[in-house]
């Protein structure tokens, strides 16, 4: 993976930096030694590492701000990093770069329930929100499986998602305002407590920007009213097109449930080795439905979707009675990422999204490609939204191995774009999927988009070297060809 | 007299961006032109008109996402979707009764102005429905963004960017839209004679319990008089009104929860499928401000602080209101007001920021608009953004130059 070369001018300015930035923070706070800034060499996608220059570690939106109008003056490279959980190394390091860290900014600021929001720091862990307001009986939707660990702030940078975004979205589906340091320092709010925000939808770009547009310092999350009542069905099926069919069916009768997840054989195999959930091992596929809601609606579609997993040829079916056999269920679905550790020494999980009616193709067409090149794959897929997560199996120790499994990577999410769908559901682009962004976008849609980052870092100094295969100085982006009043009218239908 | 350029496609389109941004001629961005009185008055060399642009192009149910060209009519879209049972959900208002114009706007219009209606506090707005586009910029270039599957991170979300721009960043050619299931049975809880505070008590109480209304909105007795629905006109008091949508046996359920929790608030009654549907249309649609020629603000704050500021409004200066969003949305009528004054832009801007919140023109002379602030003005930090975000899309200022903000 190529990143943007080190500027030896920037390294030579190391130890004026180190003092500068221990001014602002203290030098507690500046980790400069190799031992302390070997935790920031990765992200959640381990497979890239790359040392810091430095690590700065703020506690207040002050201290990012002086932090950033620091960098921003000298020209260093910032990159933000939430809980270090990005899947598509979103908080790797830059050699010549300062990884800024939230972790200190870490608490709950407030919690309006009359508003029915909450306003925190972006180091707060997804989890801990609803647990913060779990006794008032809300809860803040978005539930990436990382929840335990991930930043809040990480989660608006990744526009992060979660098994219950079909019926409750993305993290960008339940934000009001975020407040946010830009690289010169100026701190700036986009949104509030209000539902909108007048001029462009600032707080809707920001979300999903991965950390390139600017520092976030302080998020207002909606919180709703916890679900009465949440039951889940667990259904095998005798091949991965009658699991399909039944999510289309399901869909189709205009119920959307709260979750809606598909395993395939061998990611069923290993989920129940790890786990003992009680998966029907003869089976090609498994559905695990969850329907949430009044006692009385979640009992209604339980039983409707029953009868509609039974049409489409379910070979076994149980439904959740108890909070604990509800969990069970989940249970194998949630520690499939650690279930495939268990089988291979390293896993490595891809995240396109395609039309549900493409499933069955792309899962052949999967399989086909994992004999190709040897590797074994097991599939999750959040299949109410067609969020398909190939875990490809391999071993890093054996020479060659990781380009193999990248190039397999890349073909799977390329097939994901053939197909109608996209490189990234949920996980972001990073640098995992940058070389890819040419297959689903042009040279003029990257472009366009680049130009929205300069409208914000006009020097590329957040996060560079991620989402977007090559850098544009912002001066080349803006010129325009133009023809100087030499075009005539031109030759379209006039009234 | 304006020419009108009426490109038959994406290349006639590119052909006219390319010269417009050439000769430096704004151009005045048209669907069907139903919103045409929207934002500040322009002064613009031509008109374009995307009709072209029509019709679905992909549309499976299952798949909950529609493709149609920017310019299809919204019309034709609701009907399609009707017929596979499925809608928009976030609830877009029609605007033609309350702006006086028959016609029926388009998808790329309702995208352009991010419309939503009352289930927004459920749904969300146009924008989080928005899954893609392609699209000319005023650079005259083709891009695209986004993509057409309901969940997808790929590069920055432009969609949001381009949702509620008015027009000023892109012409949109083609979108895409997450659709979902309609609700299979609608009703609405009332509760009766209940002030503005103690209306956004009572919504809030309804929203912040487990029964999901899907609407929470209130009607002070004199615009409740004039409603087309008998239980609301005939109440002789206030109404506050909660939508319960959704699976038969769960509807009767949460009615059941919510009259018993309202009931501490006022004497309850509920409307039932016809009733409840034209009730909520009509908040919707704004209908109680329709078909006169008073200047409208729409103002958005945090919903708890909806009611006080209702009350400091009413007291303030002559004027009439409702409320949406449980609170959060504001529809005021100015009393007074003609062109020599700002229809009291800076009043209510001040009031607006003053609860946390912001405060729009949506209907007003030509010659109000053209000399007020139809928008909250922005801080410094946010104008500085806004102008380089619009460089960066339309460096040549040709795209409804003007129609949010001056020289935007």
């Amino acid at each position: 993976m190529q990143m943007p070369p080190a500027d030896p001018a920037i390294l030579e300015q190391r130890q004026s930096l180190i003092a500068a930035l221990g001014d602002i923070v203290g030098l507690d706070h500046v980790l400069a030694d190799e031992t302390s800034m070997r935790t920031y060499e990765s992200d959640g996608l381990s497979a890239y590492r790359q040392m810091p220059m430095l690590v700065v570690l703020p506690a207040t939106t002050a201290e990012v701000s002086a932090v950033m109008r620091l960098c921003g003056e000298r020209g260093v490279k910032l990159v933000p990093r939430g809980a270090g959980t990005s899947l598509s190394g979103g908080a790797l390091p830059l050699a010549d770069g300062v990884t800024l860290g939230l972790s200190r900014l870490n608490r709950i600021l407030e919690i309006d329930y009359a508003n029915r929001c909450a306003v925190v720091q972006p180091g707060v862990a997804n989890l801990a929100v609803s647990e913060a307001v779990e006794a008032a009986g809300f809860y803040y939707a978005p539930d990436p499986s990382s929840q335990i660990v991930c930043s809040v702030g990480g989660n608006v940078a990744e526009n992060s998602g979660g098994v219950h975004c079909l019926k409750y979205g993305l993290t960008t589906n339940n934000l009001l305002g975020i407040e946010m340091v830009m690289i010169d320092g100026e701190i700036v709010r986009f949104g509030g407590r209000q539902f909108d925000a007048p001029g462009y939808d600032m707080l809707g770009v920001v979300t999903g920007s991965e950390g390139m547009l600017g520092i976030i310092t302080e998020v207002t999350v909606r919180l709703l009213p916890k679900p009465p009542v949440a039951r889940a069905l667990l259904a095998g099926f005798p091949s991965n097109e009658s699991g399909g069919a039944c999510v289309a069916e399901i869909i189709g009768n205009g119920i959307i449930p709260a979750g809606l997840e598909m395993m395939d054989r061998p990611a069923i195999h290993a989920a129940e080795d790890f786990c003992h959930a009680g998966y029907p091992l003869d089976a090609e596929a498994i559905l695990i439905c969850e329907l949430d809601g009044p006692a009385v609606e979640v009992d209604a579609l339980i039983e409707q979707v029953s009868e509609l997993a039974n049409a489409c040829g379910a070979t076994s079916l149980k439904v959740s009675t108890t909070e604990d056999e509800r969990q069970k269920f989940w249970l194998g679905r949630k520690s499939a990422f650690p279930a495939a550790a268990r089988i291979a020494p390293d896993y490595y999980v891809m995240d396109g999204t395609i039309p549900r009616r493409r499933l069955s193709e792309v899962l052949r067409r999967i399989s086909e490609m994992s004999k190709e090149y040897d590797l074994p794959v097991a599939n999750v897929f959040h299949a109410g939204d067609g969020n398909l997560h190939p875990l490809i199996l391999y071993d890093a120790n054996n020479p060659g191995e990781l380009e193999k499994v990248e190039e397999l990577g890349a073909k799977i999410l390329t097939l994901c774009v053939e197909v109608g769908g996209v490189l990234t559901g949920e996980h972001g682009v990073g640098v995992e999927k940058r070389d890819l962004m040419p297959t689903m976008f042009t040279e003029d849609d990257i472009k366009q988009q680049q130009r929205v980052k300069c409208a914000f870092d006009p020097d590329h100094l957040l996060n560079p070297g991620k989402v977007f295969p090559t850098l544009h100085r912002c001066a080349e982006l803006g010129q325009m060809h133009v023809h100087h009043g030499e075009l005539p009218w031109p030759d379209i239908p006039r009234f | 007299m304006a020419d009108t350029l009426q490109p038959r496609d994406q290349d006639d389109l590119l052909e006219a961006m390319t010269w417009a941004a050439d000769k430096g001629s704004p151009l005045e961005i048209v669907g069907s032109g139903s919103k045409r009185s929207l934002g500040r008055t322009m002064q613009c060399s031509a008109t374009l008109d995307l009709r072209a642009f029509a019709g679905i192009e992909e549309y499976e149910a299952a798949e909950l996402v529609l493709t149609a060209g920017a310019a299809t009519p919204l019309a034709e879209i609701e009907i399609a979707l009707a017929e596979a049972g499925q809608m928009l959900a976030f609830e877009p208002m029609d605007t033609g009764a309350l702006l006086g114009v028959e016609m029926s706007g388009t998808l790329g219009g309702l995208l352009a102005c991010n419309l939503s209606g009352p289930r927004r506090i459920r749904a969300g707005a146009a924008r989080d429905h928005f899954l893609g586009f392609s699209a000319v910029s005023g650079r005259a270039e083709r891009f695209k963004a986004g993509g057409k599957v309901v969940k997808n991170v790929t590069g920055y979300d432009l969609c949001k960017l381009l949702a509620g721009s008015h027009g000023t960043l892109a012409a949109l050619c083609e979108v895409s839209l997450k659709v979902l299931p309609r609700p299979e049975k609608t009703r609405t809880v009332l509760v009766f004679g209940l002030s503005e505070e103690r209306a956004v008590e009572a919504m809030g109480a309804a929203l912040s319990s487990s029964n999901e209304p899907s609407g929470a909105a209130f009607l002070p007795a004199k615009l409740a008089a004039h409603s087309g629905v008998d239980y609301v006109s005939g109440a002789g008091s206030s109404v506050t009104a909660m939508r319960v949508e959704g699976v038969d046996v769960s509807v009767d359920a949460r009615c059941q929860a919510l009259r018993e929790l309202l009931g501490a608030f006022g004497e309850t009654e509920e409307l039932h499928s016809s009733r409840s549907l034209k009730f909520w249309r009509e908040i919707r649609d704004v209908v109680p401000f329709a078909g006169d020629d008073r200047v409208v603000w729409r103002i958005s704050v945090p919903p708890a602080a909806g009611g006080a500021l209702a009350r400091k409004l009413i007291d303030a200066q002559p004027c009439e209101l409702f409320m949406d969003w449980g609170g959060g949305l504001l529809w005021v009528a100015m009393s007074t007001g003609g062109d020599g004054d700002d229809g009291g832009g800076a009043a209510l801007h001040k009031a607006a920021a003053a609860a946390g919140g912001h405060a729009s023109c949506v209907r007003a002379s030509a010659a109000l608009r053209g000399h007020i602030d139809v928008f909250q003005p922005m801080s410094p930090a946010l104008d500085g953004l806004t102008r380089r975000l619009k460089d960066g899309f339309d460096p040549a200022g040709i795209l409804n130059p003007g129609r949010m903000y001056a020289g935007i």
